[in-house]
């Protein structure tokens, strides 16, 4: 990608495009992944308002799964998950194990 | 013209900014700024202006509202001194990055410790590497004045950049002199309209502002905020000439005062220049070719017209109210750098005067010129740098 000289960026570090987050891929920086223990999901839909970078799937009103492209393994929706009597439903696993 | 008052310098900036009538300002008291806001929230109450007025807990939060409010779109002002300013170090240099065009009343004031509430240079000196322009003023008709243009300097799409106006807390902030105001529909037309470049109140167009910038990117913003204080230069002469036609006051990067053929030169800053010219005019009457130069644009600094005009002088004595302990005053380092541009070299002195309000008498600007004057003579100097007017 061919970089902007000092003229050609807009004034202050302003981003003048909306939503551009989602082109820069954060999830390249997780040491643990998420993933769903599907039996124990109860779609309460907590891990979606709570993920801080949109990475929790809902299609249909139910959890489908993550967006690892942007996912950084911070692990709150697996905190906040209640899970199905006691045995939540995502699980942290490191990455490349 | 406009009609003649007798006010202080902190009445005559609260009139300003009555007649520049801002979006938004951020308020905290502190000494001997206050007055300022204080008068201003009464033209807030007495529904004079528009102004909508946020009061805060600190002067830090002051300045992240002014941000806000700028950044939202909107034409904005407050005041501050001494550990205001300080407190609010952190902020200035995102206002400056973000290009952000806030003009801030700065009444200088001493930085504790000792904890102290008078005149000096050491909190304007402390943020001069914050990227601001700053403006200083001798008396309150240049507050006054310097204050409107300040609007116009800071919002011009050449510079979008915030700008403090600097006056001597009370030696000018508190002491009444007799001023002119202009004509408030007169203000009105000279600094017109505010036009945001990225408002975020334009929903239509969603910005955001303040991201994270790598070192793929951050040295390009700095460039472009170097470029932009480098207009500064040329936008405070054209405003000024623009101002001259509506005030009959003429404004440049410096005032020069008989400085032509001088051959030994006081480079002061703000009030204590008042004091010296009546000195240099004593020198002046005797034959001695004595002359005055006081920095009006501090930054960005006039680096070549000030070696251009001062590279006959023989020995220049730059007096400064603010130390760079360990090192040499800011205006002298300043003034040093600025002659070695166009390799002229008069011997260099620097006085250290007035701190914490220390009063500034016509005695020790005598000193010092007739120090200058052996030097001129003999090419002898006894000290580089050196405090004047304490008990030793
Ligand atoms: S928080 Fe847990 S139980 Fe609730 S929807 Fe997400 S994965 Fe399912
Ligand atoms: S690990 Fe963090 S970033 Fe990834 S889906 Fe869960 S809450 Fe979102």
């Amino acid at each position: 990608m061919k970089l902007k000289n000092w003229k050609e960026l807009a004034l202050g570090s302003v981003i003048p495009e909306a939503g551009n987050a989602d082109t820069y891929n954060t999830g390249s920086w997780r040491t643990f992944r998420p993933e769903r223990v599907e039996e124990n999901c109860i779609n309460c839909l907590f891990c979606w308002v709570y993920c801080p970078d949109s990475s929790v799937i809902v299609k249909d009103e139910k959890m489908s799964g993550f967006d690892y492209e942007h996912c950084k393994g911070c692990g709150i929706c697996e905190h906040q998950c209640p899970g199905k009597k006691g045995n939540k439903a995502i699980k942290m696993v490191e990455e490349g194990k | 013209m406009g009609k003649l008052q007798a006010v202080t310098g902190n009445q005559a900036v609260a009139e300003a900014m009555r007649q520049i009538n801002p979006d938004v300002c951020a308020a905290y008291p502190i000494t001997p700024s206050t007055d300022i806001m204080q008068r201003f929230s009464q033209f807030v109450a007495d529904g004079k202006v528009d102004t909508e007025l946020v009061t805060v807990e600190s002067e830090h939060s002051a300045m992240s509202a002014c941000i806000g409010a700028v950044a939202a779109g909107g034409r904005v002002m407050n005041a501050t001194s001494s550990q205001g300013l300080a407190l609010m170090w952190e902020m200035l240099h995102i206002a400056a990055g973000d290009r952000l065009p806030i003009v801030l009343a700065l009444v200088n004031r001493a930085l504790s410790a000792p904890l102290n509430i008078h005149g000096d240079h050491s909190d304007g000196m402390g943020a001069r590497d914050c990227g601001w322009i700053q403006l200083y003023s001798e008396n309150g008709q240049e507050a006054y004045d310097n204050t409107i243009q300040a609007v116009r300097i800071a919002e011009h799409e050449d510079v979008r950049l915030p700008a403090m106006v600097c006056q001597d807390g009370f030696i000018i902030s508190h002491s009444i002199e007799s001023m002119e105001y202009l004509d408030d529909k007169v203000v009105k037309d000279f600094v017109g309209q505010f036009k945001p470049t990225h408002p975020l109140l334009d929903i239509d167009n969603p910005v955001t502002y303040g991201p994270l910038v790598l070192p793929d990117y951050y040295m390009e913003f700095k460039v472009a905020q170097d470029r932009a204080i480098m207009n500064a230069k040329k936008v405070t002469l054209d405003v000024a000439k623009e101002f001259e036609k509506i005030s009959g006051r003429s404004y440049g990067l410096f005032e020069d005062y008989k400085l032509d053929g001088a051959e030994i030169v006081l480079v002061v800053l703000n009030s204590a220049a008042g004091t010296a010219k009546d000195v240099i005019d004593e020198y002046r009457s005797k034959g001695i070719k004595a002359g005055l130069l006081k920095p009006r644009l501090f930054r960005p600094f006039p680096s070549a017209e000030v070696a251009e005009t001062l590279k006959d002088a023989k020995a220049i004595a730059v007096l400064d109210r603010a130390d760079s302990y360990g090192g040499f005053g800011p205006l002298y380092m300043e003034i040093a750098a600025a002659m070695m541009t166009n390799g002229s070299k008069p011997t260099l002195i620097n006085k250290i005067y007035g701190l914490g309000g220390r009063d500034f008498f016509p005695e020790n600007a005598a000193a010092t010129l007739d120090e200058l004057k052996e030097i001129a003579e003999t090419g002898k100097v006894k000290n580089h740098k050196e405090y004047i007017g304490y008990r030793g």
